[in-house]
């Protein structure tokens, strides 16, 4: 009975914490990561057509192998210099969700824990944001194919 | 005679008295509107060292050994250094310490640390167990936030609920001899959960602890929020202190024009720091500059100062664990002497 | 001039739309940065898997590979690709060769400029 009273209370308070909580205006951040995150993907898709321009032997797979290769090192520089934080500042998911936020997500802590070592800051933990990314996307790989081998 | 009045308070009878206090803060917040009132802005936030947690450490070192030259003492008249921070195993206080070669409490009480260490100094003072007692806290934004978040070069966006972890360190010496504002009561606080589980959101998990320990020193003491002339809550922020003024008005108490919360007060608004400051260096900054100076006015007689701390760690949230919260609160009454010569 | 121009148009369209959507997330559900990446490789590889990442390829180019979901992408199509190559081992395979330079390129950068520069404090 005690019981029951104590979680209404916790409830009653996070009902009332929830409703005086500032609503902020989503609305601009969505259209700062709806450019930040179109400009992007444009800079690929220029680089992209750049290449194959360039290099009419390329084909479209190696091209896009290249745009990732040039945008994870671009984006993982600008983080080093300290500027990609910035841009996440106002963008928000625009310069999260591109291939450019995996890339911040692993330089960012390679730059921040090499303090405690090269071996156990940098190289350890180097994945302790992007580690779930490559586990979870490993594992529907494999899933994906052991499904198509089957069907 | 007990010394204890009602259920959570302690009534210092010798005045144990502030004779000697010294703030640093970070840069960031010397662009705040306190910034004429600290006694020392950072130029850089590493303060010349090779990591922030190093920084952190001269932080404090600085402030404590600058709060003793104010107090016009030398370092072999400190009986006892107590002080804390936010870091894993309190390292930067007790790696500081170990430079004075003095006596040394350790202290955890989160963002609250230095309201609990000005209780523990002064009740150390009030009983004549030692004369001289430096009280300090410090924090670093740099080494709070990859503890408790994220790398600083990741690109996410703050929470607009958030707050921001104060780069400063704050000390107090206490002692009867000389002069200096006093502490006349310590009430210490019990440990509140209302269920809330939103790290970025600490204003309203301490809220809470705050209202508890309010209510229970005015019952103690048998005082309204009328008799001081300023309530300063530790870091709720602006969200926490909208949050514990409601509290407070629904159990009876309006918390009118003389209250304040130290997180709000630190920085301006356009700062983008959101709900304002946090972290132990927060309410030791400005407790040790602009509170104590404008009592110097005159300006504040009578100060319920009441440091507030959420007692989390990363592991409790990964493990989906509320956060539960603690506030101590402490009188410091004004020196007619001081502020005269 | 007028192809290129409606192309680059639906490159942006494509991937400032999938960015949004990873926005309207973090705003509906406090969501960390890591999950959404997470969720979005899980969305991409799902939707390639059915057959409907490739439509949104051809449409939006670079629009819906630069995005995250886009690794996902290659890795499930790596994998159907090793699998019809050389069967069973194929799954292993597949995944981490189709996107090996994004990751060894990630990793190796992360290294040499983990290597030469401090982390500085936020102003902001």
């Amino acid at each position: 009975m005690k019981k029951e009273k104590h979680i209404s209370r916790n409830e009653q308070y996070n009902i009332y914490v929830e409703s005086k909580i500032p609503k902020t205006k989503s609305f601009p951040t969505l259209i700062w990561a709806f450019l930040v995150g179109g400009l992007i993907c444009m800079i690929g898709q220029g680089i992209s057509d750049g290449l194959m321009a360039l290099f009419p032997n390329m084909g479209q797979e190696e091209a896009s192998a290249w745009v990732s290769v040039i945008l994870i090192f671009i984006a993982s520089l600008l983080t080093g210099l300290g500027w990609y934080d910035r841009i996440g500042v106002f963008a928000g998911a625009g310069s999260i969700v591109p291939i450019t936020g995996f890339s911040n997500s692993i330089t960012s802590p390679a730059v921040e824990f090499k303090k405690e070592g090269i071996i156990f800051g940098l190289c350890v933990k180097m994945f302790t944001v992007a580690g779930p990314v490559i586990v979870c996307g490993l594992v529907i790989s494999f899933l994906t194919g052991l499904i198509y081998l089957i069907f | 005679m007990s010394n204890k009045v009602g259920e959570q308070t302690i009534i210092f009878k010798n005045k144990p008295k502030i004779i000697g206090n010294f703030s640093v803060v970070g840069e960031k917040e010397g662009h705040g509107p306190f910034k004429d009132y600290f006694h020392h802005i950072l130029e850089d936030d590493l303060f010349g060292e090779s990591s922030f947690e190093h920084a952190e450490r001269k932080m404090l070192e600085y402030a404590i050994s600058s709060s003793i030259e104010k107090a016009k003492l030398n370092i072999n008249k400190i009986d006892l250094i107590v002080g804390g921070d936010l870091l894993n195993q309190i390292i930067s206080t007790s790696f500081t310490a170990r430079h004075f070669d003095r006596p040394f409490l350790g202290i955890y009480g989160a963002c609250s640390t230095m309201a609990e260490s000005l209780a523990v100094g002064a009740t150390f003072v009030d009983g004549e167990y030692f004369k001289n007692v430096v009280c300090a806290t410090g924090t670093h934004f740099s080494t709070a936030e990859r503890q408790y978040r994220f790398p600083l070069e990741l690109g996410n966006q703050r929470p607009p609920t958030s707050q921001w972890t104060v780069t400063g360190a704050g000390s107090s010496v206490l002692s009867l001899n000389s002069n200096g504002h006093s502490i006349t009561y310590a009430t210490l606080g019990k440990v509140t959960d209302y269920g809330i589980n939103d790290v970025n959101n600490m204003g309203a998990a301490m809220a809470p602890s705050a209202m508890s320990t309010l209510i229970s020193h005015f019952q103690d003491t048998k005082t309204t929020p009328d008799d001081y002339d300023l309530i300063v809550t530790g870091d709720l922020g602006k969200l926490g202190s909208e949050i514990l003024m409601d509290l407070m008005e629904h159990n009876g108490y309006k918390l009118g024009k003389n209250y304040n919360d130290c997180g709000q007060m630190i920085f301006n608004n356009n700062q983008k720091t959101f709900q304002g400051g946090s972290g132990c260096g927060c309410s030791a900054s400005v407790l040790n500059s602009y509170i104590l100076k404008k009592m110097d006015e005159g300006v504040f007689k009578k100060v319920l100062f009441a440091a507030t701390g959420a007692l989390l760690s990363t592991l409790s949230t990964q493990q989906g664990d509320t956060i539960p919260g603690i506030c101590h609160a402490v009188v410091i009454e004004r020196d007619e002497r001081v502020g005269r010569k | 001039m007028l192809e290129m121009f409606l192309t680059y148009l639906k490159v942006f369209l494509v991937g400032g739309l999938i960015c949004m959507l990873g926005q309207i997330l973090i705003i509906k559900t406090k969501i960390t940065s890591s999950r959404i990446l997470v969720l979005f490789v899980c969305i991409g590889a799902v939707l390639e898997a059915a057959g409907l990442y490739d439509p949104l390829v051809n449409f939006g180019k670079a629009g819906a590979t630069v995005p995250i979901t886009g690794f996902g992408r290659s890795l499930a199509k790596g994998a159907i690709q090793g699998v019809k190559e050389m069967g069973f081992i194929g799954a292993f395979t597949g995944g981490l060769t189709a996107t090996a330079a994004g990751i060894t390129c990630a990793v190796v950068s992360a290294f040499i400029f983990g290597l030469i520069f401090n982390s500085k404090t936020k102003k902001f």
